[in-house]
């Protein structure tokens, strides 16, 4: 069995080197703007910034990968080719992208540098993912969350590339790269804007006893008693009145996140060559606390011991968590 | 019981405000429109609330009784000790808030903005800000740290 990579997120400079101290092989980030899918108020990289980290995360052993995965519109792709071509200069060890015209540009002019396929892309067959090895010399896929793991390892004796899982984070409906319902409800885009359920059209509101209500523009996405856990005001996550059911329910996803730590062993022998934490938006905190978790766990396996995975469940949405199609296909 | 008298820890917060600026200029950048929105920072078991202005040309934090709270953008309501911790990178906010400890109102992208400036500073800034108080200080934030300890285990 091969050591796996573990690939830890990086919202600002300071989770970067927390994530770099924790034990991350490669963190994943990006700059400030709409090229990359966690496009943030407050977060991601300036170029200075990224220079500077780059250094840092080499220092310390890391790779840093550059997300440059969202979808340009007509008319605005230089944008996306300035992140490219500053990447480049800065030395990241990878771009991750989605868009056939972004993959395209990198395989042209920078065909030295690796390109990982973000889960964006949603190429979940061994078809698709043939295609963007055999057209832009994709090195590494990452895979939507809808696969089991035997799925996984059949994918694994088919395909020319390396494959990355996600192992922890958010787990909304995994249309993954084709979700339009923040745009529906906000005019924003999270394909092409980056950004799902923008902060500035968010709203919480606490009434006399205690319960929190959660809006997206003018929809109330949840409504949480006062000793309920509470989840993120993502539509996906909602809990929606409907004539077609009784009472308020989760019409797509609860609040919960993925947490594959007892699959771990199981991951790695089906051949996944990278493990990937999501939480970009998330504190230094989290980076900590889930990448040390995460480290310990992989190498105690490659040790031959048992893994012993630490607690995560104060970090998920909720306080749940799920494993996902990973698990089984029953899970919605 | 009579409300606590303010005044006497005004010129402490007003130093603590301008040592975190001038220790970490580059955070500022990260507020982006939201530099001169005001913040209320509600430690709800303590007797006064903290009124923030992170404008790096005009910094405020000042405290206010409960019955004084001037118009603001956002108010960031938790324990004092959870107020601490996650200001010092040492709990998750979002943690938090999943678990109902954490209560945001007012203009989201503001607190979005402002935690994730303070999430990029490095280090203590409750260390930092002790050691402006010399051993006094130290050792105040030594008998907090043990209570955050035990918050940790419980
Ligand atoms: S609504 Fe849910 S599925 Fe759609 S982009 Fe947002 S988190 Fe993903």
């Amino acid at each position: 069995m091969n050591r796996p990579e573990l690939v830890c997120p990086a919202g600002t400079p300071s989770a970067m080197r927390t994530a770099v101290e924790a034990g991350a092989d490669a963190v994943y980030c990006g700059f400030q703007n709409a090229t990359n899918a966690r496009n943030f108020p407050g977060l991601n990289f300036t170029v200075p910034e990224l220079e500077k980290s780059v250094r840092h995360a080499h220092n310390g052993g890391t790779k840093v990968l550059l997300a440059v995965n969202t979808f340009p519109p007509a008319g605005k792709v230089d944008l996306w080719k300035e992140a490219v071509d500053t990447g480049a200069k800065l030395g990241v060890d990878a771009f991750i992208v989605a868009d056939i015209g972004v993959a395209d540009y990198i395989a042209k002019n920078y065909p030295d540098i690796r390109l990982h396929l973000s889960v964006q892309a949603a190429a979940s067959t061994p078809e698709a993912i043939k295609f963007y090895c055999r057209e832009f010399n994709i090195k590494r896929v990452v895979l939507p969350r809808i696969l089991t793991v035997p799925e996984i390892k059949t994918m694994a004796d088919e395909i020319p590339c390396e494959i990355e899982t996600f192992i922890f984070g958010n787990h909304g409906l995994m249309v993954e790269g084709r979700c339009s319902l923040t745009n529906y409800i906000t005019g924003l885009s999270t394909n092409m804007d980056g950004v799902c359920s923008p902060a500035a059209q968010i709203q919480y509101i606490k009434d006399d006893s205690g319960n929190l209500t959660t809006k997206l523009g003018e929809f109330t996405i949840d409504c949480f008693s006062c000793d309920e856990n509470a989840g993120y005001p993502t539509i996906c996550k909602g809990r929606y009145l409907t004539p077609a059911h009784d009472g308020a329910y989760y019409a797509f996803e609860e609040p919960i996140s993925l947490n594959l730590s007892t699959l771990l062993p199981d991951l790695m022998a089906a051949g996944v060559t990278a493990l990937k934490i999501e939480g970009r938006q998330r504190s230094r905190a989290y980076v900590k606390s889930v990448v040390t978790a995460y480290r310990k766990a992989v190498d105690n396996i490659m040790a031959g011991h048992n893994p012993e995975i630490s607690d995560l469940l104060a970090l998920t949405e909720g306080q749940k968590e799920t494993q996902g199609a990973f698990k089984s296909k029953a899970w919605r | 019981m009579p409300p606590p008298p303010l005044f006497a820890i005004q010129p402490v917060l007003r130093r603590i405000v301008n040592r975190v600026a001038t220790d970490n200029p580059d955070m500022f950048g990260r507020l982006g429109p939201h530099y001169n929105a005001h913040f209320v920072i509600d430690p709800v078991n303590l007797p006064f609330v903290l009124v923030l202005r992170p404008d790096p040309d005009d910094l405020l934090l000042d405290a206010r009784q409960r019955n004084d709270i001037p118009p603001h953008d956002a108010k960031v309501s938790g324990s004092f000790l959870d107020l601490l911790m996650l200001v010092d990178g040492d709990l998750d906010g979002d943690a938090l808030f999943f678990a109902r400890d954490l209560t945001i109102t007012g203009n989201t992208e503001a607190v979005v903005c402002l935690r994730n400036a303070l999430d990029d500073i490095d280090g203590s800034i409750a260390e930092n800000i002790s050691d402006m108080f010399g051993p006094p200080g130290r050792a105040a934030l030594g008998i907090l740290r043990r209570a955050k300890q035990r918050n940790k285990s419980e």
